[in-house]
Parts: structure tokens; sequence; C-alpha cells
């Protein structure tokens, strides 16, 4: 698909056929991926090594953070439909979706600043125990990922109404959904490794 | 020839933005891969001389027993940051000089994917390495080794800025580096010429491809470590701290799963220019090039596998131990895989001893030898006798002095030519040689015997009692002779050759990469036209039909990948160069500012605790933050607690610093903002420049 594109900056494509930026895209992923994985080993490393409490158990609301998870993901459905309604060239759907994206963002968002308020009226903080480091650590670094999200859907959907965004340039549409449901997957792997995991070991 | 500007104009032109690149200005917002990547060579070689003179202090030191040159503290400082500069800045960019200057060119490309992103490497890399040196001002230089281990990096046993800098330094620094490496990445997949098959690929633009996929994968782990440590130094986190259950070890293995794959990041790109090198010099094509590429890879992947073979003194247990020793010794066949590979190169050949042969031999006789006491080590028991002691401090010189950096000046002298036009002297190239490879293995064999004797690393002097002096001394005598070569080459390169030195031409020695077709130094848009690359070692081909019989590949060629390459854009408007950006310094200079102001926000919640009970007395006494820092003023000034006994003067100073604190996380802010904003621009920042338009009449007469 992305090869048929045209595309108005001549350095863009290259001999794979594949646009330069794609390829970043994903390398930098790769490497995401190692950042997440070096804070997700630490989160589990430490698993049980906390001196004091809070402890997960003491604190966490399943329900209430499987919501929010479902908001996040369910973004990722609307991120697809934005770049397929920017691919046909449907500049007004686009917008509304791209909104969509960044709404259910920030919803994760401020589901996840209740949540941190809530843990620090708990007593649990970054210097309280080991949980308390290593989780506000992890997901603080999830959520600043989510924020970098909204922050450049937002970007898209203003620079729509002057013409930055286009059927013709709906890579730039595209790499930001590569970013997006990167972010959204790691979040699968957080929620299960940080709370799913309290109730099955 | 002329030259015509895009016609777009507009904001971005306001801040002296360039057609075409001239003078400072042109430097300043260059993005074309050649400037840049002398901009990364020339700041590693001044760096080179930084490093190397902090080694110069540290020899001196421990040229005789029980010399007091400096004190302890400055000993710790000056061998920690000759580890950290040798690596960080001299080594890594050194290389990284040579994957921009000549990945493009060797694979027939105009520039990188990603230029302004390339310049933005630089300037974070120029920033960083600055920030990292500016501890020297402040009498903070990091003072705890290169790998900075927990518990003594923790705040409570380290409380001056020292350990921020490093911290800091080094995450501007993997910016830098990462940014650098999806850069290469992408370029070398999809910016290759027509007919420039993976397989066609020059070896050395194979280990850059290697190598940067260590940087991009490693990288993000010692992030992570250090962003840890940050967190506990700063914020009073946990991560490291056993007092709460924290491991120490933690960071060791955090360090290493970066730290292994970062020697092979060291390696690797030497071991490409050797590659290069050992060919043209002993006239034959390289032996199994597939096997050099896949033992290549082999090495990277390893990589992966052996950090703990770093932690074998630290009591994880037989069976770990046994595991990686292990993987440790089968990391030697890959290795070994190459060294014969070399070797058979030059069997036969007709070999040639100009100066950057003359490197790439001593390259591959020391890097054999620092392989050889790797293998030692890599058996766990040895290795409980020579951890931490002179041995080891033998063994990785042998690697990166004896290996990497002999390399790296076999690049210097095999380039030299082609980026500047001239080529360099060979009779001081060879007395260069000389001293260094003499001066080398006088410095370094002998501290094999040091460790074996029992000399720890890192300590700062010694007793006659020990036995080590007369070594010891013979040590310090080759890190001068070697001081020796370092003139010559500096002097050689910066004054005499490059003003005097003989013309080059083309292709000055008789080489077979796409690099030497073209004038040197290369003109802005390097390739008149793209070339079409047919075969491996297509030059020589061309050139020497007769060296080449075993090279049947033309067949194939027909298959070959990048036809209808995107890139090649040499159309009715000429060659499109893209012009210059303010925009990757600004935005680099940002982030820079701000981990300026993280430096300074180094210990906060530490010192907040410390004087937690005269906070406390203060807001019951209802004085807000502003005066109680004034009174801590006068209280520091006067040297006696104030009217109302609310601050002691240690109190008082701690509110000062905490003070300062504050100000570090402004400074952070602002900085952040700056840099996020330098990004936003930069991304709407047009391409701008200019078209090369050749007349039909040039082309004819040429």
């Amino acid at each position: 698909m992305s090869s048929e594109v045209l595309l108005d900056n001549p350095h863009e494509m290259g001999c794979t056929g594949m646009p330069h930026r794609k390829i970043l895209m994903w390398t930098f992923l790769a490497s995401d991926c190692m950042f997440f994985g070096s804070l997700i080993s630490t989160y589990l490393v430490y698993r049980g090594h906390s001196t004091d409490h809070p402890l997960p158990e003491d604190i966490f609301d399943i329900p209430l953070t499987s919501t929010s998870s479902f908001v996040l993901l369910l973004s990722s459905w609307l991120m697809v439909l934005a770049l397929s309604a920017i691919q046909k060239g449907k500049l007004w759907e686009f917008r509304l979706w791209t909104l969509g994206v960044a709404f259910f963002g920030s919803i994760f968002l401020g589901f996840q600043v209740y949540e941190f308020t809530h843990f620090i009226h708990a007593g649990l903080t970054l210097k309280q125990n080991l949980f308390g480091s290593t989780f506000f650590v992890l997901t603080g670094t999830h959520g600043c990922h989510v924020a970098i999200g909204v922050l450049w859907l937002m970007s898209l959907f203003f620079y729509s109404f002057i013409g930055g965004v286009t059927k013709e340039r709906s890579l730039d549409v595209e790499i930001a959904g590569l970013y997006w449901h990167f972010v959204d997957i790691v979040w699968i792997v957080i929620f299960t490794a940080v709370y799913l995991l309290e109730y099955i070991i | 020839m002329h030259i015509e500007p895009v016609k777009e104009k507009g904001f971005y032109d306001f801040l002296g933005r360039q057609v075409e690149p001239k003078g400072l200005i042109g430097w300043l917002t260059t993005v074309d891969h050649k400037r840049i990547g002398i901009l990364y060579a020339v700041t590693a070689l001044l760096w080179f001389l930084v490093g190397g003179i902090e080694a110069l202090a540290i020899r001196s030191q421990l040229a005789v027993a029980n010399q007091r040159l400096y004190s302890a503290e400055t000993y710790n400082q000056l061998f920690t940051m000759h580890g950290t500069t040798m690596i960080f800045l001299v080594v890594m960019p050194l290389a990284a000089g040579f994957f921009n200057y000549m990945v493009p060119l060797m694979i027939g490309a105009r520039d990188v994917a990603f230029p302004r992103l390339n310049a933005f490497s630089y300037w974070m890399f120029l920033f960083g390495s600055l920030l990292i040196n500016a501890s020297w001002l402040f009498n903070a230089a990091p003072n705890g080794s290169w790998v900075g281990y927990p518990p003594l990096s923790l705040f409570q046993y380290s409380q001056g800025h020292n350990y921020d800098f490093w911290l800091i330094g080094l995450q501007v620094l993997g910016v830098a580096s990462v940014a650098a490496s999806l850069n290469f990445i992408t370029t070398i997949i999809n910016m290759r010429a027509p007919g420039m098959t993976m397989m066609r690929l020059p070896v050395f633009v194979w280990m850059t491809f290697v190598t940067n996929f260590l940087v991009v994968l490693a990288f993000p782990v010692v992030t992570i470590a250090l962003a840890e440590l940050m967190f506990d130094r700063t914020y009073a986190t946990n991560f490291f701290n056993p007092m709460k259950g924290g491991l120490p070890i933690w960071w060791q293995h955090l360090f290493w799963v970066f730290g292994h794959p970062e020697v092979y990041i060291l390696i690797l790109p030497p071991m490409g220019i050797v590659s290069e090198v050992l060919p043209v010099f002993a006239r034959r094509p390289l032996f199994g090039y597939p096997l050099v590429v896949g033992s290549g890879m082999a090495i990277g992947f390893m990589g992966f596998t052996v950090w703990a073979h770093h932690m074998f003194a630290s009591g994880m247990g037989n069976i770990a131990n046994a595991a990686f020793a292990l993987t440790t010794m089968t990391i030697a066949v890959p290795t070994g895989v190459k060294i014969i590979n070399w070797v058979g190169t030059l069997w036969k050949g007709q070999i040639r001893m100009r100066t950057p042969m003359l490197f790439a031999l001593g390259f591959i006789y020391q890097f054999m030898m620092g392989g050889f006491s790797g293998l030692m080590h890599a058996n766990a028991a040895h290795d409980s006798q020579q951890h931490d002691t002179y041995f080891i401090v033998a063994h990785f010189h042998y690697v990166l002095i004896g290996g990497a950096l002999f390399g790296l000046w076999a690049g210097i002298y095999y380039w030299f030519p082609k980026i500047t036009g001239r080529m360099l002297n060979e009779g001081r190239g060879h007395a260069a040689f000389w001293f260094l490879f003499i001066g080398f293995n006088t410095t370094f064999f002998p501290m094999h015997w040091l460790g074996l004797n029992g000399m720890p690393r890192r300590i700062y002097s010694y007793s006659h009692a020990q036995g080590w002096d007369e070594l010891n001394f013979l040590c310090t005598c080759g890190a001068f002779t070697m001081a020796v070569a370092v003139l010559l080459l500096f002097t050689d390169m910066f004054w005499f050759s490059l003003r005097n030195g003989e013309k080059a031409g083309n292709d000055p020695w008789d080489a077979r990469t796409l690099e030497w077709t073209i004038p040197s130094p290369p003109p802005v848009y390097n390739f008149e036209e793209i070339p079409q690359v047919k075969a491996l070692d297509d030059f020589w081909i061309t050139k020497h039909p007769e060296l080449m019989h075993h090279h049947d590949d033309e067949a194939s060629h027909e298959a070959g990948a990048g036809h209808g390459a995107g890139h090649v854009h040499h159309d009715d408007h000429g060659i499109h160069m893209p012009g210059g950006s303010w925009m990757p310094m600004v935005a680099s200079l940002g982030f820079a500012i701000g981990g300026w102001g993280l430096v300074h926000s180094g210990g906060m919640y530490h010192i907040k605790e410390g004087i937690q009970s005269a906070l406390d007395a203060a807001t019951k006494a209802g004085i807000n933050w502003d005066t109680l820092v004034n009174t801590a003023q006068t209280v520091v000034n006067t040297k006696a607690p104030d009217a109302q006994n609310i601050l002691s003067v240690t109190s008082a100073e701690g509110v000062l610093k905490l003070q300062a604190c504050y100000n570090g996380v402004k400074t952070a802010i602002v900085g952040g903002v700056l840099g996020v904003l330098g990004v936003f621009l930069w991304a709407l920042e047009p391409i701008g420049g200019y078209y090369i338009v050749k007349e039909k009449e040039d082309r004819i007469s040429e």
C-alpha cells in the first residue's frame, strides 16, 4: 500500500520499496522493546523484595485498571479507523477518529493520574518501598509514552487544518499509528505482568 | 554546472538558513553526511588527546612506588574519566565518523536516510561530551570507575554531583548513539544503489549494520539502568538500595547486558575497516566474504549471551558461572573464523606494506593476543584469580588499543586521502606505527605479570614491598612512547599532510569499493550518476578482471535488489541537495541544557529528607520558602544559627543545596521545553536546499 502512495519528498522512498521513516519506526520500536523489557524485568526481579507495606495486594483495584486498559485498547481500534479514513482521503472522518484516539488516550492517562493519587494517599510513594519504586517508574514511563502519543496525534489533528495531513501524506498517520499500537501492546504486557500476575502466582 | 535554489521561502529563513552551505554557518547548520563525519572524527580525536593526557597522568602516578602526585580522589576521577572518555567519546564517535563519511559512499548513496537526524546525533554527542567533562570545572568529575557500581554510586556514599554528571552525560550520549544507529540501519537497508544487494555490501558496511543493531538493542538497557540509578540518587527510590531490599547486583546485570555488547560495538567497526584494508594491500579479494559477514553477525548475536562473565567473582553460583563460561568460550569461535579469513586473505597475496596495512596487521596480532587472554578468564576458575587485577587491564587494552584503536588508525591512514584529497606521509606513518606498536606492547604486556602478581586495578599507589616497581616503571615508559606516536599522527594529519601532502587523486590505493570511484574529496552530491553495481568488489572487477577469477556472480546481478530505486532523482531538475538546518542543534542544545538541570537536581529528595525537621519547624513558624533561603544564606555567612533557632549551620547548608536542586529542576524544564520546541520546528521545516543542474555540454565534455 504505502509504496503506491505519492510522496512529496523525493528523498523519502528507498530501494526496498519501503519509505525510510517506516523502517526507522520499526527499528525504534525494537529498541523500545528492550527499553520496556528492562523496566519490566526490574519489576519482576524485585517482586516480593519489598520490606515495607503497602504491597500490590493491599492496593490494586483490578476492575478499575481493567476499565482503563479496555479504553486504551479501544483507542487502537480508532487508530485503525483514522488511518483507513485518511488513506481514502476522508479528512473529516480522519479528524473525528484521531480526536477519538487522543481522547481515549487521555482517559487512560486520567485513570492513571487517579490511580497514582489514590496509591500515594494509601502510603505508596516512590521511596516507600521497592514495589513503589518499580511500579511508579514502570507505569509512569508507559504513561509518558501515551502522553507523547496524545501530543503527536493532536499535532496531526491541528496540522490537518492547514493542509498538513492529506491522502498523499497518510504515511505520517501510519507512523504515528505504529507507535500508538506499540504503546498499547506494551500495556497488555505490563497489565499482565504487574496486575494480573498478582492473582495467578 | 550551476545551482538553482528551491523555490519555497518562508518562516525558517529568518534564522539565516543557507541555500548552499558556506563558512561557519555552513558547518553549524550542515546536514551533509561528509561534513558531519568530519565533525565527529575531529571531535573524537580532540577527546582522544584529553583521554590520553588522563592516561599519562595515571601512568605518571604509578611510575614509582609511594608516588604522591595527586590525591586518591583525583586519581579516582582520572581513571574513571579516562575509561569513560576513551569508550564513549573516542572509539564510538571515531567509528561513527567513518560510518557517516564512508557508508553512504560505499553503498552508492548521496546521503544518509535522515540528514537532519544525523546532525542531531552529532550535536547531542558534542553537548553530551561537554556536559560530562564540565564536571572537571566543578571538581566533581565522576570518580567510581566507568561501571558505576552501586552502592558506592548511591547518594548515601557519593554526595557530590560526580555521579550525576556521569549518569546524565551518558544518557545524552546514549540518545545520540541510538538516533545515529536508527539512521544508519535505515540507510543501509534502504539506500543501496541499484544492484548493491546485501551480499555485495563491503564488509565495513556490514559491520556498521551489525554494530548499529547492537547499539539499538543494548543502549535502551543502560538507559534504564542509568535512569534507575538517577532516581535512586535524586528521588530517593530503592532500586539499588540494600537497606530496602534492593539488589546492587541487579545494576551489574543491567549494566553488563549493555556493557558486553558495547565492547563489540567498539570492536566490530575496526574489524570492518581491517576487512577493507587487507584485500586492497594484499591484492586479493577478501577470503571467505560470506563467512566474515556471518561471523560478524554471530558475534553480534552472541554478544548478548555472555554478559555475566564480568561477574564471575560476584557469587552467582556454579551453574551460572559454568553457563556463562561456556557461552564466552563459544564466542571465540566466530572471532577465530574472522582471523583465519584475514590470514587467508594474506596467503599468497602480493603484500604492499603501506601504513594502513601495517596498522591492520598490528590489529590482527594484538587483537589475537587480547583474545587469548580473554579466553583465559572466560574460564571462571581462572577468572577468580584475575578478576579486578592488572591482568584484566592488560586484556582489555589489548582488545581496545591493540584491536580497536589500531583498526581505527588503519582507517585514518586508509581514508584520509579520500576525505582531504591528500596522502598522509608514509615515513611519518611508519614511524608512528612503530612507536605505537612498541610503546603499546611495552605498556600493556608487563601488566599481565603485574596482574598475576596480584596488583589490583584502580589503586592509586603501592609500596616497594609489593615488588611491582620495575614492571610499573616499564609500563609508564611505554605509555610515553605511545604519546610520541600520537603526536606524530596529529602533526602529520592536521599540519604537514593537510597542507603539503601529496595529491591523492581518485583512487590512490587501487582499491575496490565505490568511494574510490569518485574524486577526493568527494563533491557535495557524492555521485553524479548513482552507480549500478554488478558484483561484489565491482570496481576491482572493472579494473582488474584477471585478479577476480573466482568471483563469478555477474550472472546473478539481474536479480539484484534496488531496481527502480526511488532515491535516484537525477531528473530534469538536477540533483537535489537538502538545505541546512539550525533545528537539530537547537533541539540538542535544549536537551543538553535539560541534562545540565538534571545534574544539579541530583540528591534532591535525600537532601530534603536530611533537613526535614528544620523544614517542618519553618512551616510551623509560618516562614515561606524564599524567606527560609534568605535566612539560610545569612546563617551560612555568619556561621551562627538564626534568631528563631530554626536553622543550624548544617541545615542551612541543606536548604541552600535544596534550593540549588530546585533551580536545577527549573533549568531541566526550560531545557526540555526548548528541546521539544526544536523537534517540532524541525518536523515542520521544509527541506529547502538547492538543485545542482548539470548542463548538457558539461556531460559531453567529461
